[in-house]
């Protein structure tokens, strides 16, 4: 057998894997990890087993049977440890790099074509994690969910192995020939038969390909498709300036901020910029004297809606009628009036119209990509009315390779299949077979193109109906380019040879150009050749080094508004109305068979595995006949007073909830399905939210057959919300699956709020209000029996968490699964509680009214309690305090009892019901941190505060003082950033050392408003929060 | 002498003020019960061959649970984050409740000189060491590593390392190991005579053998008797404080955690009235079948029946009383948790549980105030059933309804049984009832040099009280009877 | 009737008592001595490797440094072990035709690394890092024996979690001056604890409170 070769790489690795899919895959690599050549190789990757699976014969198990039985004893002579095998390179890799310390590489990951920097991590030759990079303009140092999650997709065993050929397997090769011949063929025609298809294009070096291969072929015709795309936007650009402008703000200028049903706070082009400069104009501290004030406009709850001051739930149809109407009340010229603001949005409209007057220049009207171009034309006829343009809102060339309405450019295509003009169709990236619009019946389209070729990481379902599929290279495997959203370019650069002999699509391009071998690297460095001034070499190295490439921005512009450009309004809608999400996890579908993202809990609904139809408890009661009050969702009079109302209520909430999962039939515009309703408190009325990107048919293990496809429901001429939506019970009900099934604080102070005016005067009074309502004095006045124990003189960690900064965007909830090996559990699994998130996000819905309730998130971790519940009960001590103050978790020493997690007040703790790292699958032990160890069944797990990271910055110290002749050693501020902190687009986690009076931490931690959760219980935790602060107009606050 | 003729003296009819029943003689009794044991093989009774069947059954179903929870690991149950205990810890303290009257039994009321236990004491020590057995499984099956329990026993090892002496659950290991060991030596030693006895009855040769041995080469001589007077009042005075540390440790488990509903400072005293309480409706339960079937009727009285019933009624009493101060202490701390902790066992999802309890606990033993209803068996079946079941609850009130709601909403959840929480409850039954079975069938349920002792008192105080004809000449007893 | 068993019988039924117990607790023991011996940890038990490679020639004999072949050894938790590539540094002037040598020649020109058999097994779930040990004054031998006497290498400690703690309780008791770490012939002076003493307070080495705790080696 060809993996009984004596030594194994990880090329030999991939050389197994190559031709290997689904069982097939499985059988061969169980084969291999059979082998000791794999033992070795695991050997040599994870060298000081860190993982049980290094160890030919399990030690562990071994002593299972010890002691399962003592009588054992002797009789196995079995011995101490099979010898494992080391094979050292044959020649040392030169460039300084030390065996055993990890290196890091700058690189860019897009989404939706639109890149964000980042830092890759390579333990020995594999990329581990993704950090962001603070060079770039798009990450600032953070980054998104999917950023963290790309390493987990590049070792997918899933992902595509070869190259097929109507299924069959076949090679580069054969596909080059047969493309050559296509070709050869349709230069008589100059391609007139020749349709390409790709995702949106940024990249300066695809862009100069494309441009050249439509030279050869004058008569071919290039289409972008992606189906959340920017149509509307740039649509909108075009009604208002005759041109195409790209528009990017700058929220660190805005003081005042509308959004209309905008959600600028979730992943998107610009989304690490705009987190981070709109929460810095809010994480205010005692010194502060301003803070910034958002106001939304939105059908479903979202990242940024819960975030405003003042939100105003409509429905998607509506904010149009809203826009008009502001802009009249801004005197803005030339907009025909809408349809009329609903009577309860009028004091809204109102508030906002007079902020917005009151901060001319330092405002944002943001618009959402959903809404249509007339919303776009009006923010900007807005935006220049309050003299915003040029201070906040900025107008650039176009950052796309070519600006397009993609929607149509879909439509156009099938159009010309159907009509037979295509004869060959190359798709790069993207699936439109799954995701376009349901009317355009693109899969039976794409059946007729005689000879279709698709470049995509998976078999997916437009792979599957090609002719020719060809493997992609991941992002992290590829050389590359790409533009950010304010047209920064980066360089992407490979940190592993592809492991599934994958492409890119420069090499496919190429290959159409008829160099079918093509490097990439050449391809990449021929497109920056002209714009390097100097040497090369220094600009390419700077380039790699720094992640970005200087001055590379795209020049800024000053359009001019056209007159009477916006259209009249549209006829008034009523009834149901029926709004498409991008799925917050699975983003349009493409990350469905990421384990870490599909376990991940959505913002604010908090399902996993699963997508609902999200729907406002008072029109889920009225449309369904829940039997429940609506009255109920208004808090009784007293407040929390009374006590019986309130218990009464709280209750009548929790049966409420039981209608979550009911199964409702949507019928839509000819189309129909069937989903499971969700709950969703603040969701606007008479208006249902489904999420794009499941119902995967051909996305792999984790994705297959996961929640309901709504695209064929879609329809092209509407694609983001539409009305004509009836609402049908079917009687069934199913079971979602969510991590957290409690709205409401239960009126307990877990998460405190102020407003700005009374913070500013008193940054104590947040926590002195809470304290004289359940003390009746200034300060808790804790007391305890036992003598706090003395942390000076060596680092004391802490860690501080801003809740007015926290977005909720799940970023450090992954970056930690990343960092800390650990493993997703399934549906079922979440189903009983059983999820091992080391961080969680917690949501809870207050305020009187749930129909629009103040929603907070409040991220959770292990506190570090210096007094910590959990170390007292462990029988055998396998979690103790260390002299630094953490708590450390003994995984080799846990026999399980699970008292910790039942003494834990925060149910921080995590434990391994069953064996869920998954100790088989090679490509996943690549993916793994060697620093971290792999749990195995039936031990406690929780936050370690990145142990790893402070061990081993706390080794280098020490070295550097030993070397020095100092006795002491000193660990600057920031030298160790916790994965979570690392992560966070908004920087509203620091992590660092309270002994040290100039670190942020102990900034923060001594702010008026920090305040230790569930303080009362005297844990004395390590974590701390700083309390929420709201700036209210005071013209529109209805609650004190 | 010759054998006499074995006296066929049936029940006789029962007045229920006596606590042995006129027309015993030391040959009845040595006969009535130690043939019991000596019975051939092959005429052993049928009920006892169907009840020996279905506990071995379920003792089966035991072993299988216990196999797929080793594969498989505690996952298999329904236990989760933030319910780490479920059944496992609600079966272990109710198993090791049950215990506790077997031990009070022999030990305070030998202490305590109450004649009446000596016909109970062996039986209700027996039932100890079984419960204790089915409770005993569960702390090392309920473990996450269990192959490494005995990481708990502080023992030299390479780790150098000692286990967490701060940890309740270190103290459970203690307190239970010895709590077991010292019953055991108790009920062993208890034996001896009566082994002496059965040796000596025994016609086949390998059953006086095996008797024999275990007779330890007992005589029956005074300075065997002297020495095991001594003994028994020793160990007697041993496991005196055992009935009160074992359940107060076991209570500790809770009590020194911080969760609302476990950290209680009456738990010691109340967890203890709770064990004997279950532990009596336990020995009732299981006495009052076995009595009629064996025919015991004039050894186990009812008036014992009806003593039984009142330390019953007595323990249960405290018990209300602890949920009492629970309640009060839920509603008088002023404390946020405490309060809702209360609210929650009254309308919350598990609230089926806080009512099934009271209603087991505190309004079905109120009948046992009248004499009526503890001399009359069905109504005392039915009481003890409930009870058992009460106190069953009563853990999974405490347990599990504490767990499901903690101090963060956030992480609220229920906790559902699953399967192999089921299988492996019953498979303890399976246990418990094939030991038991084994004990009737083979060694005498009843002490019977005791009843002789207790015989002979009787009739002393008959004899005092009046002349009476039927008796005997008064011998005093010694184990061997030719 | 008369007894069965002989009134001598006592003795044996006292010898069967306390006979029980005895063994009950020998197997114990007998139990822990297995795995705290050598035999079972396979101490002291030389493994030969692929190459006749002698640590006695190259350091004791010759005098070659630890480092010159585990060259991380002081940068990084891994020692590194030497490329091909610098056996045939020396190798390619010296014993160049060396039968010995053959498996590493083929080695160099087919670039298969040549597979030495590893032989010091530290636990599970131990991060051990070879440079804080090497920069604070933890010698070589003192955990690897007397390597530079050994033809061929074989593990001299048990490495189990005690025998680690002996240190980190009484670092005082091991320390050698850093410039010392590397030689093999170190042997410890009469005055040791006084020298440790220093040492401890000269490369600021925590006291055994804090080098103990758990975070120190497991993570």
């Amino acid at each position: 057998m060809t993996s009984q070769s004596p030594t194994l790489t990880t090329e030999a690795v991939r050389e197994q894997l190559r031709n290997a899919r689904g069982p097939q895959l499985w059988r061969s690599i169980d084969q291999l990890a059979d082998t000791t050549a794999f033992r070795e190789l695991v050997e040599r990757e994870f060298p000081r087993g860190a993982s049980e699976l290094d160890d030919g014969v399990s030690r562990r198990s071994f002593l299972k049977l010890m002691g399962a039985s003592l009588a054992l004893a002797g009789v196995t002579g079995c011995t101490y440890m099979p010898r494992a095998k080391l094979a050292p390179f044959v020649e040392q890799p030169q460039g300084g790099r030390v065996p055993g310390i990890p290196l890091f590489y700058a690189s860019a990951l897009t989404l939706n074509g639109f890149a964000s920097g980042i830092l890759v991590r390579s333990n020995e030759g594999r990329p581990t994690k993704v950090e962001g990079n603070p060079l770039h303009p798009a990450s600032r140092g953070g980054t998104d969910i999917f950023a963290q999650a790309e390493v987990l997709t590049m070792y997918d065993p899933d992902r595509s192995t070869q190259v097929l050929n109507n299924g069959a397997a076949s090679t580069w090769d054969a596909f080059t020939t047969t493309l050559g011949n296509s070709l050869t063929a349709q230069s008589v025609t100059q391609g007139a038969g020749i349709r390409l298809l790709t995702t949106t294009v940024t990249s300066p070096t695809l862009a100069a390909q494309i441009e050249q291969f439509l030279q050869a072929y004058p008569q071919a015709n290039w289409y972008q498709y992606e189906p959340i795309n920017r149509d509307n936007v740039v649509a909108g650009a075009r009604l208002a300036f005759g041109e195409d402008v790209s528009t990017r703000y700058d929220f660190s200028a805005a003081q005042v901020v509308l959004s209309l049903d905008a959600d600028f706070l979730a992943p998107g082009p610009g989304f690490g910029a705009y987190a981070r400069d709109f929460s810095d104009n809010r994480r205010v501290d005692a010194a502060s004297t301003a803070m910034n004030r958002l106001y939304v406009v939105e059908a479903t709850p979202s990242s940024t809606g819960i975030t405003a001051e003042h939100r105003l739930a409509l429905k998607a149809g509506q904010v149009e009628g809203f826009a008009r109407a502001l802009a009249a009340a801004l005197g803005v010229a030339d907009v025909p009036a809408g349809a009329a603001v609903p009577a309860n949005a009028q004091a809204f409209l109102q508030g906002v119209a007079a902020d917005l007057q009151a901060n001319q220049g330092n405002t944002i009207v943001i618009a959402g990509a959903q809404q249509p171009p007339a919303v776009h034309a009006i923010a900007h006829a807005i935006n220049a009315a309050l003299g915003n343009v040029g201070n906040t809102v900025i107008y650039t060339a176009p950052v796309e390779a070519r600006p397009a309405l993609q929607t149509s450019e879909l439509a156009a295509l099938t159009n010309e299949i159907a009509a037979g003009s295509v004869e060959l169709l190359v798709m790069i990236d993207g699936n439109p077979a799954y995701n376009a619009p349901g009317d355009l019946r693109f899969a039976e389209r794409l059946a007729q193109v005689p000879l279709s070729v698709h470049l995509s990481l998976f078999v997916d379902e437009t792979a599957s109906r090609a002719t020719w599929h060809i493997p992609l290279a991941h992002a992290l495997e590829s050389w590359s380019d790409a533009r950010a959203f304010d047209g920064t370019a980066s360089i992407v650069q490979p940190l592993i040879e592809p492991l599934y002999q994958g492409k890119t699509s420069h090499e496919l391009l190429a290959a159409m150009l008829g160099d079918a071998n093509a490097d990439p690297l050449a391809l990449v460095q021929n497109t920056w050749q002209a714009q390097a001034n100097g040497s090369f070499d220094i600009f390419w190295q700077t380039a790699l080094a720094t992640g970005v490439i200087a001055d590379s921005a795209a020049p800024t512009l000053t359009p001019a508004l056209q007159t009477g450009a916006i259209p009249a309004a549209p006829p008034e809608t009523s009834g149901l109305e029926l709004v498409f999400r991008p799925d917050a996890s699975l983003w349009d579908g493409q990350y469905a068979n990421n384990g870490w993202l599909m376990e991940l809990p959505r913002p604010l609904s908090q399902l996993v595995w699963d997508n609902a139809a999200l729907i406002s408890p008072r029109t889920a009661i009225r449309l369904l006949n829940l039997p429940i009050s609506v009255d109920q969702l208004i808090a009784p009079a007293g407040g929390d007073a009374d006590k019986a109302a309130t218990a009464t209520r709280e209750r009548a909430l929790e049966l409420l909830t039981q209608a979550n999962g009911t199964v409702v039939q949507l019928s839509y515009r000819g189309g129909s399905v069937e989903l499971p309703i969700w709950l969703m408190p603040g969701h606007a009325e008479d208006s249902i939210t489904v999420m794009l990107g499941y119902g995967r048919s051909n996305a792999g293990r984790i994705g297959d057959g996961i929640g309901v496809n709504v695209y064929p429901v879609r329809t092209s001429d509407a694609l983001w919300f539409g009305s004509d939506l009836t609402l049908a019970a079917t009687g069934r009900t199913y079971q979602l699956v969510s991590t957290q099934n409690h709205w409401t604080l239960e009126g307990r102070d877990i998460y405190r709020v102020g407003t700005f005016d009374r913070f500013s005067a008193d940054p104590k009074s947040i926590s002195r209000d809470i304290y004289n309502e359940k003390y009746g004095r200034d300060s808790p006045g804790y007391e305890s029996l036992m003598p706090r124990v003395d942390y000076t003189g060596r680092n004391k960690w802490g860690m501080t968490i801003n809740l007015n900064a926290c977005i909720g965007c799940n970023a450090c909830v992954v970056a930690c699964q990343s960092e800390n090996n650990i493993p997703i559990v399934g549906k079922d699994q979440v189903a009983v509680g059983r999820e091992m998130h080391w961080i969680r996000i917690d949501r809870y819905f207050a305020g009187s009214d749930l129909d629009n309730p103040d929603t907070y998130v409040m991220p959770l971790t292990c506190m570090q309690c210096e007094n910590a519940p959990c170390e007292v009960v462990c029988p055998v001590a396998a979690t103790v305090h260390d002299y630094e103050g953490i708590n450390n978790m003994v995984y080799n020493r846990c026999v399980g009892t699970k008292y910790c997690s039942n003494n834990c007040p925060y149910k921080v703790r995590r434990f391994n019901f069953f064996q869920y790292s998954d100790l088989n699958t090679i490509t996943l032990q690549l993916a793994r941190n060697p620093e971290v160890t792999v749990r195995n069944r039936g031990v406690m797990e929780k936050c370690t505060f990145c142990i790893q990271r402070i061990s081993d910055a706390r080794i280098e110290a020490k070295k550097t003082a030993v070397a020095a002749g100092q006795t002491d050693y000193t660990i600057a501020d920031g030298t160790i950033v916790t994965a979570c902190e690392g992560a966070c687009p908004t920087a509203a986690i620091v992590f660092g050392d309270l002994n040290d009076p100039a670190s942020r931490v102990a900034k923060w931690r001594g702010e008026g408003h920090n305040y230790g959760l569930l303080g009362e219980l005297n844990t004395f935790p390590r974590t701390t929060y700083l309390a929420r602060v709201r700036n209210p107009n005071p013209d529109l606050e209805l609650e004190g | 002498m010759a054998q006499a003729q074995p006296l066929r003296t049936r029940p006789q009819p029962d007045d229920g003020e006596s606590y042995l029943l006129p027309g015993e003689t030391y040959t009845s009794l040595t006969q009535k019960i130690g043939d019991v044991p000596l019975v051939s093989p092959l005429k052993t009774p049928k009920g006892w061959l169907a009840g020996f069947t279905v506990a071995f059954f379920l003792l089966m179903i035991f072993l299988m649970s216990v196999t797929w929870l080793f594969i498989r690991g505690v996952g298999i149950w329904g236990i989760n984050i933030p319910v780490g205990w479920g059944m496992d810890i609600i079966n272990f303290v109710w198993w090791i409740g049950i215990g506790h009257a077997g031990t009070l039994i022999s030990a305070i009321l030998l202490l305590l000189n109450q004649g009446w236990r000596n016909s109970i004491n062996r039986f209700a020590e027996a039932m100890t060491l079984f419960a204790v057995a089915c409770a005993g499984v569960y702390p090392i099956l309920h473990l996450g590593r269990p192959w490494i329990f005995y990481w708990l026993i502080p023992y030299p090892n390479t780790h150098g390392m000692w286990p967490n002496f701060r940890s309740p659950l270190d103290w459970d290991v203690f307190a239970i190991t010895t709590y077991a060991t010292v019953s055991l030596l108790f009920w062993l030693v208890g034996l001896i005579p009566d082994f002496a006895t059965l040796r000596d009855r025994a016609t086949n040769v390998w059953v006086k053998r095996i008797y024999g041995m275990a007779a330890l080469g007992w005589r029956g001589s005074a300075h065997h008797w002297h020495r095991y007077e001594i003994a028994s009042l020793l160990l007697a005075g041993l496991s005196t404080p055992l009935v009160v540390s074992v359940h107060s440790i076991i209570s500790l488990d809770f009590a020194i955690s911080q969760v609302p509903g476990w950290q209680v400072t009456v738990f010691p005293p109340y967890f203890v009235a709770g064990a004997v309480f279950a532990g009596f409706a336990m020995v009732l339960l299981l006495m009052i079948p076995i009595r009629s079937f064996y025919g015991f009727q004039n050894y186990i009285t009812m008036r014992h029946l009806d003593v039984m019933a009142k330390v019953m009624l007595a323990t249960g009493m405290i018990v209300v009383y602890g949920y009492f101060m629970e309640a009060f202490a839920g509603l008088y701390s002023g404390n946020v948790y405490e309060e809702y902790l209360l609210t929650n066992r009254l309308i919350g999802p598990s609230a089926w549980a806080y009512w099934g309890l009271l209603f087991c606990n505190a309004v079905a033993i109120q009948p046992l105030w009248f004499k009526r209803v503890r001399q009359n068996i069905p109504a005392l079946l039915l009481i003890c059933v409930l009870v058992s079941i009460g106190m069953w609850l009563e853990r999974y009130v405490i347990i599990v309804i504490s767990l499901e709601r903690e101090f963060l909403p956030s992480s609220w959840a229920q906790y559902y049984p699953t399967f192999w929480d089921w299988s492996l409850y019953i498979g303890t039954f399976g246990l418990f009832f094939t030991l038991l079975f084994l004990f009737i069938r083979v060694l005498p349920m009843i002490n019977i040099f005791e009843m002789r002792l207790f015989l002979y008192q009787e009739e002393e105080k008959r004899r005092l009280l009046g002349p009476n004809t039927d008796a005997e000449p008064i011998v005093r007893p010694t184990a061997t009877t030719d | 009737m008369g007894q069965i068993f002989p009134r001598n019988a006592n003795l044996l039924a006292r010898l069967s008592i306390f006979g029980g117990l005895l063994l009950v607790v020998e197997l114990i023991l007998i139990t822990g001595v297995f795995f705290r011996s050598n035999y079972f940890r396979q101490i002291n038990v030389a493994v030969e490797q692929p190459v006749a490679f002698s640590h006695q020639l190259h350091n004791g004999v010759l005098g070659v440094d630890c480092r010159y072949c585990h060259t991380s050894v002081g940068q990084s938790y891994f020692a590194n072990i030497p490329a091909t590539e610098t056996c045939m540094t020396c190798h390619s002037q010296i014993a160049q035709y060396s039968p010995n040598l053959e498996v590493v020649r083929e080695s160099y020109a087919t670039g298969a690394p040549i597979e030495w058999i590893k032989v010091h097994n530290v636990p599970d779930f131990v991060y051990f890092n070879h440079s804080i040990h090497v920069n604070k004054g933890v010698g070589c031998t003192t955990c690897h024996g007397q390597i530079n006497n050994m033809p061929v290498v074989w593990q001299t400690q048990g490495y189990f979690m005690a025998w680690c703690l002996d240190c980190h309780r009484q670092p005082e008791q091991f320390l050698r001056p850093r410039e010392e770490v590397y030689n093999a012939d170190y042997v410890q002076p009469a005055n040791q604890l006084e020298i440790g003493r220093q040492l401890v307070a000269e490369y600021g080495i925590m006291p055994a409170a804090q080098l103990t705790n758990c975070y120190v080696c497991h993570r």
